[in-house]
């Protein structure tokens, strides 16, 4: 029942990857642009096809050039959610999305509005994608992606073209939307943040070539990884609710580690957050420290310790009933003895909110 | 008022763009999508009879279609008659000449497709016909009607390739434009200005027509 995919070409760019994808599965390809990982989604959908490769799933072949297999796009089962979104300009946003069914489907314009309201699109089947914003009209190409019933679904950078409080809320919308996916579903995206937030594996693409397979966990804390993809993308990220606006200016929120100080959040008390802690803004200490002026000190357990080829270590630490990333020297870990099950005071010298699910109390 | 005249007209118009317009949407769209070896050499040549003087035009069709030349040989042993000084002869001539008007605008109409768009269609599951019907078809639709403007305005106007192919045989290939010169040579002014007003007439209400469709077609997209 999973995607199997294997893929070998010189030109135009060198590409050697093998990846498998399980059903109800995220799985990212994250690279820099120019790495590979658009054209692997592009051999998965038929668009274009490498001197070798397989691409196979549920145990139908899609493409096998060993055996001189190769499916036309329309005839593989495949739900495609562009980087641009590519509606088609003519259709309202219920066409586009008729125009991506089975076209023997019952009563195709109520599975369009349910699909709709799925992606949270109610009320605007009637639009044309040029009435709606980056944000609806990729919603409408999700919603058509999903009507063909696709055993698989591919996504090319769905969250690029909007601004950056969109994205937040599309990030929400494709985890909740994870719950009524079956089918392996392949994400190609850049930004290794996006990646650690959707992803349940991450398969990391260098020059066309894999360099890191592994559960996002593993691969989040894999020094060689993330060399690969620069070390200040890396930032744990946790949930955290609003107890208290203080009267100083700062706005006290608890986290499961702990009460965690940010200058002034605009939401009302009893809103649930994510924050975001990159792993270069976490000191260590083995001792609770004092005199600090640092706010924001949790208690924390070592998981695991990544010492890389170079004179950086990463550690990861557990908070509460959250993780977080440290990314520390490689002499300072020796130094302070830092081995899973070791207890430390994770020092935050930056907290900032990622994502505001406003409402979301309770 | 040459009524003969002006309906042959028409009818020469109106086929050559029912032949051309199946024509201009595979051509069109081939030479949009497609890159090939020699495609520069083929654009070339749909772009020649833009280029030519209709008269060496009709001369070399005369040539090519004549009763000494195999295709000419060939007609008037099947059909009995020549090619060349009929309607037939004529339409086959006007289809060819005016294969630059047909193809060029709606190649451009389809090169206006976004290739994602075409790629999007496939992975919706449509197949090459059913993408080309729901979706490049609908999009490249103003090119393609500009062509098929272009053709059925030019066909009306068109003297020289007439005057070669079809000499002036009422009913027969005596169309509006030959008419026309008909009167002027026979000093008949008036009827020569009635004539000239109709065409400018029709020839108005044609792009008239084509401006209002593509309006809506805008709208539509918008």
């Amino acid at each position: 029942m999973a995607l199997e995919v294997m893929a070998r070409a010189d030109a135009p760019i060198p590409l050697e990857a093998s990846f498998r994808v399980e059903p109800g599965e995220l799985l990212a390809l994250v690279g820099h642009s120019g790495s590979g990982k658009t054209t692997l989604l592009r051999t998965i959908a038929g668009l274009w096809r490498p001197q070798t490769a397989r691409v196979s799933v549920d145990g139908d072949v899609w493409l096998d050039t060993a055996a001189d297999i190769n499916l036309a796009p329309h005839r593989r089962h495949v739900g495609v959610v562009f980087q641009n979104y590519a509606l088609f300009p003519h259709m309202t946003a219920a066409h586009n999305v008729i125009a991506a069914m089975d076209r023997e489907a019952p009563n195709p314009r109520a599975e369009a509005e349910r699909l709709l309201a799925l992606v949270n699109l109610p009320g605007l089947a009637d639009r044309k994608p040029a009435q709606l914003s980056g944000g609806q009209q990729q919603r409408v190409a999700v919603a058509r992606a999903l009507a063909r019933r696709p055993q698989v679904l591919l996504l090319d950078e769905p969250f690029s073209a909007v601004d950056r409080a969109t994205r937040e809320r599309l990030y929400d919308e494709i985890i909740a939307l994870r719950a009524h996916l079956k089918m392996p579903v392949v994400l190609v995206t850049h930004d290794m943040n996006e990646a650690e937030r959707l992803a349940d594996r991450m398969v990391v693409i260098e020059k066309g070539r894999v360099v890191r397979e592994g559960t996002t966990a593993e691969v989040m804390t894999d020094p060689v990884a993330l060399r690969t993809m620069g070390i200040r993308e890396v930032a744990a990220t946790l949930p955290a609710v609003i107890v208290e606006q203080e009267e100083d200016g700062l706005t006290r929120l608890d986290a499961s580690a702990g009460p965690l100080f940010l200058p002034r959040v605009d939401a009302p008390v009893g809103t649930r957050l994510t924050i975001r802690i990159p792993a270069q803004d976490v000191i260590l200490s083995r001792t609770r420290p004092e005199g600090l002026s640092a706010l924001n000190v949790l208690p924390a357990t070592v998981t695991l310790v990544r010492l890389g080829e170079g004179p950086g270590a990463i550690i990861q630490l557990r908070a509460g009933d959250d993780l977080l990333l440290a990314r520390i020297t490689r002499r300072s870990a020796l130094a302070l003895g830092l081995a899973p099950g070791v207890a430390c005071f994770a020092i935050l010298k930056a907290v900032a909110v990622a994502q505001t699910n406003v409402g979301g109390a309770g | 008022m040459d009524w003969t005249a002006l309906f042959l007209s028409l009818r020469l118009a109106g086929w050559t763009v029912a032949i051309l317009l199946p024509v201009s949407i595979l051509a069109g769209r081939f030479l949009a999508f497609r890159q090939f070896r020699g495609k520069g050499v083929v654009e070339a040549i749909v772009m020649l009879p833009l280029v030519l003087p209709p008269t060496v035009f009709g001369f070399y069709m005369l040539m090519a279609f004549g009763r000494n030349s195999p295709v000419g040989a060939f007609w008037e042993a099947t059909f009995g008659h020549q090619l060349v000084f009929t309607f037939e002869g004529l339409l086959l001539a006007s289809v060819i000449f005016n294969i630059s008007f047909a193809i060029q605008p709606a190649q451009r109409g389809f090169e206006a497709v976004p290739v994602e768009i075409r790629e999007a269609a496939a992975c919706c599951g449509m197949s090459p016909w059913r993408s080309l019907w729901s979706v490049e078809l609908p999009l490249a639709w103003p090119g393609v009607m500009t062509a098929m403007v272009l053709t059925f305005a030019h066909t009306l106007g068109e003297f020289g390739i007439i005057l070669m192919m079809g000499g002036s045989i009422p009913g027969e290939t005596k169309t509006i434009a030959i008419s026309i010169y008909d009167r002027v040579q026979a000093f008949d002014t008036a009827g020569a200005g009635i004539m000239s007003a109709t065409l400018v007439a029709i020839s108005l209400v044609t792009i008239a027509a084509t401006y209002m469709l593509s309006a809506r077609v805008g709208r539509r997209l918008s």
